[in-house]
């Protein structure tokens, strides 16, 4: 019994784990000619939320018939639960040698879990901007390119979209740019 | 049932039938709770995996997301050219995504950044408040004013 646990809750590799989330683009067309995406979600929250004399024309859609979409998202968090409280892999992360040396590089141990105490902490006020200022940024950026990962790394470039390329590629721009530069400046201003 | 919206830029083609129905969005919560564990399995949804990522320290998640693309083309071009019928007895069709250059650039190096920083892009936002990650909730609740914000200044921007 001890054992099927500890392989339910050992990670896996990138060519088990890949495929499975590669399966998802013919799985959603297959189940309703739906495109796999998550952050239009984002989008449908503000269309329920906003009060009808607050909202402007972006969000003035009928939501409804995107029902499935915060349906596949209610799912996500039912997933997290089950894989990530339920079944957590009880050792960290296995980084590489240079991968474990960067993050400690940033003022951060590697501990078992998802995301880093250190960055969870919220008794320090500089983990609120960063996790603010991120949002923000990730809210506003995957409305005005269209999509985020899944809807464009993932479907975008499965279905030969050729916006995808050029949005994937400024993903990884933007990210290269920021886990190098702006967020050892933002441990070391909030550490 | 039937019901007929008007096409929206950026939403998916109206859906009718068995999409409407409760059963039928059923099914995709339990999409979602498979897509959910895979995320945390595949470890697609770690922080410390994401950093790795952007230093080019380690190949898992290019591994992952290169299987994850070709996986995806080559299961949708087999679904297309099988002549199978989405469950509702449609067509599978692909909806193209809006022409141009500018959003993508400039939007995608705006999320990029953000994904960057705090190592959570829009999936992992919910799977990881499922994991019991509450701080998560902050970006999520930011994330909601960021596209708010977007939907306020959209057309002055370039697209």
């Amino acid at each position: 019994m001890t054992e099927f646990l500890d392989v339910l809750r050992s990670p896996w590799p990138w060519y088990i784990g890949g495929p499975l989330i590669g399966l998802t683009v013919p799985l959603l067309l297959w189940l309703g000619n739906k495109g796999f995406g998550i952050s239009a979600n984002l989008r449908h929250a503000c269309a329920i939320l906003l009060p009808d004399s607050a909202k402007p024309g972006f969000f003035r859609y009928n939501w409804r018939a995107e029902r499935w979409n915060l349906m596949f998202a209610s799912g996500l968090i039912l997933g997290g639960f089950v894989a990530g409280a339920l079944l957590a892999d009880p050792e960290p992360t296995r980084l590489s040698a240079a991968g474990v040396q960067s993050i400690q590089e940033l003022g951060v141990q590697v501990r078992p879990g998802l995301m880093p105490a250190e960055l969870t902490d919220l008794s320090n006020p500089g983990v609120w901007a960063l996790l603010a200022i991120s949002g923000l940024l990730v809210g506003f950026g995957t409305r005005y390119g269209g999509g985020c990962t899944s809807g464009h790394a993932i479907t975008g470039l499965s279905t030969l979209q050729g916006p995808s390329l050029i949005a994937t590629v400024s993903f990884f721009a933007g990210g290269i740019l920021s886990a190098n530069l702006l967020l050892p400046f933002f441990m070391a201003v909030i550490r | 049932m039937t019901r007929t919206t008007p096409g929206i830029p950026g939403v998916h083609a109206p859906s009718t039938s068995s999409t409407q129905t409760a059963t039928g969005v059923l099914v995709y919560l339990l999409a979602g709770l498979y897509f959910g564990i895979v995320l945390v399995k595949s470890e697609a949804a770690s922080w410390y995996r994401v950093q790795e990522m952007f230093r080019f320290e380690s190949f898992h998640m290019f591994g992952l997301i290169g299987s994850a693309v070709l996986t995806g083309m080559i299961t949708t071009a087999l679904l297309r050219r099988s002549g199978v019928n989405s469950r509702d007895g449609q067509i599978i069709k692909i909806t193209d995504k809006d022409k141009g250059w500018r959003r993508y650039v400039f939007g995608g190096l705006t999320f990029g950044v953000g994904w960057g920083l705090a190592g959570v892009c829009p999936g992992p936002v919910f799977t990881l408040l499922g994991a019991g990650i509450w701080p998560v909730m902050i970006v999520l609740a930011f994330a909601l004013l960021g596209t708010y914000l977007y939907g306020v200044i959209k057309d002055r921007l370039p697209h």
